[in-house]
């Protein structure tokens, strides 16, 4: 059990340094494509910093929401990403929240930054807030039938139960699987602003959302909210890897060794999914709003036909 | 029959009901004197909380079963009973709780009140009426206490009746009121049989299973329209907001929660042994009411009518809980069937508490301001800290996010639907992950519903004079409204006791119940197997807590301390006017646009002036009730038509009023010659 604490305490740490140079290593790579030269893979660090060190500016009606918003965000996003395996699947929390939680805690996270959008009564922030959740109403259910098929596959609906499973020998390639795995990716590429769903880098307000919705924020309110997105693009990646790609690692009682192969496979599967994220942003040039709902609104048609599949194809489990 | 004690509490419970229903005589007295509102309101606090005390001891006591008090009033040949058994203990529990709190704030609330002598005596009536329904084992007393409910509702409706809407509303009301009791009256004679007994003992030896699948539908409609299942809900988002707010959480909170106690005694407890399509029509009929009413609620701008309709959504998840169970009961999984039976109720409880404290918040602010409607309101957080506070909880709570007790309850519910690969029939198979992906879906836009509802509301600029100058509620309504978001925390943070409390229940209408979960440790809740599920909100609130705490801590020692206040930035262009910011109007608009083409057959318009004309572009946006249109409307149009060509009969002369009487006889006799 202490092994258990241990590596989650790791973890919990793990995911909050790596976070930021996850950032970092996306826009290098992207820049890289552009054929830039790109700033530094440690400049995330140095923007947090820089932000941490500004005064903080709050708008005069802002309320106590607006200020307390940040921190139950970030704790949120933290606490969900401590929850994803990512180089050992033996976390004591793991018996504690399922994936449904995890789900659940994202979508505290995503309700009081969008309440926090509408606290200050601008037209930017209530357009950011409103735009989110249309999103959010299909990329939560997509989000959740890719979760219903993997745990029917596993019997349970634990992560590391389901990451152990999809280490072992009896998973193998199956249809369902496959439209899982597509429905994540387009939910983690719309629930992580990415290209063609939001675009982070910019301020141009008719493409923006998230970016919207935090335009008030400054100081080291901003720099919570900017790591807790980091954050979440670095737990959507490990969620992916862990259950798509679980080669690699540690399993509950592994030596130290397999620790250490754990950790480098999990430094390894996080550099190429950001490579393939950033190779697809690159290549695809951003949506309309309204042709969003019809990109998501797939992800839930494919999440829900691999439900449907496996419902159809068991007789018992 | 059964020791001493339980019969000492139906007798407790039978005497407490009795005593409110004296106090709505009392009411007509004391309702004009300066603090007899109070009065009245303080003495249902008390005997509801001795009511929830005395149920909740009748279901955690030993015996599942207490002996039941015989009044000597009832039909001719009937006896009427009074008494708990485990299934109505646990919704006595539930609704006097609320009760209890509710009458609190209105010990408040109703110092506002105009016409207090219009509500003070039917509110008591009305619990009363709600409890004989709880209280009754036999269906000439359900059904008493079922119309008294109705007609007491029906009164505090109409209590503020000037307003045409409100009349209109109470119109419809007591008109699918009386057709709900009509299919409830036939769905007990039917169980009854030639025989007649009505005594719910008596009904459950003779149950035949031919019967059930008609009692079932009659179920369906008769406790579905006071529940407010899509198509019977048109009544509710209409009348529960035409009331008091204290009322109307009630309404909303409890009184559906008595319909869905009424479905589940005829169907689960009634009528036999069900069959294995049974299921499918609760959760067809479900599943659209859960996607139908938070759809309509998220195009609603009324406080009050978005709350009422987000009933219809809550509704729906209960009943995907009931059709899980009922699918799961038929195919033989008594645990699976316990699992979701146990979500289900666990959702009634939840509901009740969080769908009362919402509409105690929209009283507070109905109070403050004398606006219902959200794009005249705003800022409140600023004006109105904790109604605000305690109804940011609700709504964390209704949209189903942890660490709130409404996400354990739809967590238990997607436990029970991965559990139905299990059954052994295509269809339910087929159906139940199209179930799932819809209750995924509303809970989805349950939370766009609620940041709707929290950030118009509260939170922005006041948008107008009475938003911008309103004042915090009393002292009662204000703990009335934090002791109901103290329970939907609690009862998220620790569902095992909930669970466990649910037990006798699931036991006496499965006949299986999940392992206890006070076995386990650290509050955690295991459904089935601790390797396939379990959720220790306990643990998932404290870590949120410590992360907030450290990161909050970690950021004001190393972080600037310099805050400024200043005005908002907004790209650079900030406007002054209020009207600058979204209303809920354009917070629902790209939902609308995305969902609302099929459901109301929305249409939006923009009429551009021409190019150097200056008259200002306008927005029409054309909405339509689908459910409304295409079912109400054509029965109204030949109710009207009928009843044009019937009142030609009020002008016939004698000679042809005596043709008619003869013509009657004559078929009549015909009738009776060829039966014979």
């Amino acid at each position: 059990m202490s092994s258990g604490w241990l590596t989650q305490f790791a973890q919990a740490v793990l995911v909050l340094a790596l976070a930021p140079l996850l950032s970092g290593v996306t826009r290098k790579i992207r820049a890289r494509l552009l054929r830039r030269r790109g700033a530094s893979v440690i400049q995330p660090y140095r923007d947090l910093v820089k932000l941490i060190r500004k005064e903080a500016v709050v708008a005069e009606n802002a309320s106590w929401l607006f200020r307390a918003a940040p921190y139950l965000v970030f704790a949120a996003t933290w606490v969900a990403a401590t929850l994803v395996p990512t180089f050992a699947t033996d976390l004591t929390l793991s018996a504690a929240a399922d994936i449904i939680v995890i789900v659940a805690l994202l979508g505290t996270a995503r309700f009081l930054l969008a309440l926090a959008g509408l606290d200050v009564g601008t037209s930017f922030g209530g357009i950011g807030s409103s735009r989110e959740m249309l999103f959010a109403s299909l990329a939560e259910p997509a989000m959740l039938m890719a979760v219903f098929t993997l745990s029917l596959f596993a019997g349970s609906t634990q992560l590391s139960s389901i990451s152990a499973y999809m280490q072992g020998p009896s998973a193998g390639l199956s249809i369902s699987l496959a439209l899982a795995l597509v429905a994540l990716v387009i939910v983690a590429i719309g629930e992580n602003a990415r290209i063609p769903v939001d675009n982070p880098a910019t301020h141009l307000e008719l493409t923006m959302v998230h970016e919207a919705m935090i335009l008030e924020y400054s100081g080291r309110h901003l720099a919570v909210i900017e790591a807790a997105a980091s954050l979440k693009l670095l737990l959507y990646l490990s969620l992916i890897a862990c259950v798509f790609a679980p080669w690699g690692t540690a399993v509950a009682g592994a030596g130290a060794v397999a620790y250490a192969v754990g950790f480098g496979a999990y430094a390894l599967k996080l550099a190429f999914g950001a490579f393939l994220l950033v190779l697809f942003e690159t290549s695809i040039a951003k949506m309309r709003v309204f042709r969003v709902p019809e990109f998501l609104g797939i992800a839930l048609m494919l999440g829900l036909l691999g439900t449907i599949l496996l419902f159809v194809s068991r007789v018992t489990q | 029959m059964s020791p001493a004690t339980p019969w000492f509490l139906s007798q407790l419970a039978t005497i407490c009901v009795g005593l409110l229903f004296l106090l709505a005589p009392l009411g007509i007295v004391l309702a004009r004197r300066s603090f007899g509102s109070q009065v009245i309101y303080g003495a249902c606090t008390l005997v509801c909380s001795v009511l929830a005390a005395v149920a909740l001891i009748a279901l955690l006591g030993p015996g599942s079963r207490l002996g039941a008090v015989q009044l000597a009033v009832g039909l001719p040949l009937g006896r009427t009973l009074l008494g708990f058994d485990s299934l109505s203990a646990a919704f006595a529990v539930i609704i006097n709780v609320a009760c209890a709190i509710v009458s609190g704030y209105a010990i408040g609330y109703g110092k506002h009140a105009r016409e207090p002598e219009r509500v003070v005596p039917f509110y008591p009536a009305f619990i009363g009426a709600m409890n004989l329904i709880l209280l009754a084992q036999d269906a000439f007393s359900f059904l008493v206490g079922w119309e008294f409910m109705s007609l007491a509702s029906w009164a505090l409706v109409v209590s503020e009746h000037r307003s045409e809407a409100n009349r209109r509303a109470a119109l419809i009301y007591i008109i699918m009121a009386t057709g709900g009791a009509l299919t409830l009256l036939l769905a007990f004679g039917l169980l009854a049989g030639p025989g007649g007994g009505y005594g719910f003992a008596e009904i459950r030896q003779g149950a035949a299973s031919g019967i059930g699948s008609i009692v079932l539908f009659l179920a369906l409609i008769g406790a579905g329209s006071k529940a407010g299942l899509v198509p019977l809900h048109a009544w509710l988002p209409l009348a529960h907001p035409a009331a008091p707010s204290h009322v109307s959480a009630l309404m909303s909170g409890v009184m559906t929660k008595v319909a869905v106690y009424g479905f589940v005694r005829i169907v689960f407890d009634l009528s036999g042994p069900p069959l294995w399509w049974w299921s499918i029509p609760v959760l067809l009929v479900a599943g659209v009411t859960a996607l139908l009413g938070v759809l309509y609620a998220l195009m609603e701008h009324d406080l009050k009518r978005l709350l009422a309709y987000h009933t219809v959504e809550n509704i729906g998840i209960i009943f995907i809980g009931l059709g899980l169970a009922l699918a799961f009961e038929a195919s033989g999984l008594g645990t699976a069937a316990a699992l979701a039976l146990t979500a289900a109720v666990f959702h009634v409880f939840n509901h009740a508490l969080f769908k009362s404290l919402l509409f105690l918040g929209s009283g507070a602010v109905l109070s403050a301001t004398g606006q219902r409607d959200m794009e005249q309101l705003g800022g409140l957080i600023r004006r109105m800290p904790v109604t605000a506070f305690a109804f940011l909880a609700g709504c964390i709570a209704i949209s189903a996010l942890p660490p709130f007790n409404g996400f354990v309850s739809e967590w238990l519910t997607f436990q029970a639907i991965l559990l139905s690969p299990q059954l052994p029939h295509w269809i339910p198979r087929l159906l139940v992950p199209a179930i799932g992906a819809t209750l995924a879906c509303s809970a989805a836009l349950a939370a766009a519903c609620f940041v709707k509802a929290f950030g118009i509301t509260f939170l922005g600029r006041p948008r107008s004079k009475a938003a911008m100058e309103a004042c915090e509620t009393d002292r009662w309504s204000r703990s009335a409204m934090l002791m109901l978001a103290a329970l939907c925390l609690l009862a998220g943070i620790l569902p095992g006791f909930v669970i466990d409390s649910l037990t006798p229940v699931t036991q006496m209408l499965v006949g299986a119940h999940l392992a206890p979960q006070s076995a386990q440790p650290w509050f955690r809740i295991v459904p089935t197997d601790t390797a396939r599920s379990a959720y220790n909100g306990l643990l998932v609130f404290i870590m949120v807590m410590a992360a907030a705490a450290a990161t909050a801590f970690v950021v004001r020692r190393f972080a600037s301390h310099a805050l400024r206040r200043s005005p908002a930035w907004d790209c650079g262009f900030p406007d002054p006017s209020p009207a600058t910011q979204y209303t809920a109007g354009s917070f629902a608009q790209p939902i609308r646009r995305v969902f609302g083409g099929v459901v109301f057959r929305a249409r939006e318009e923009v009429s551009m002036p021409k190019p150097g004309d200056t008259a200002a572009a306008k927005l029409h946006v054309e909405l339509h009730d689908t459910v409304w249109e295409t079912l109400y409307l054509p029965v109204i149009r030949l109710v009207n038509v009928a009843a044009d060509r019937l009142n030609q009969m009020q002008f016939l002369t004698i000679r042809k009023y005596l043709t008619l009487v003869f013509i009657a006889l004559v078929l009549l006799l015909v009738i009776v010659g060829t039966w014979r």
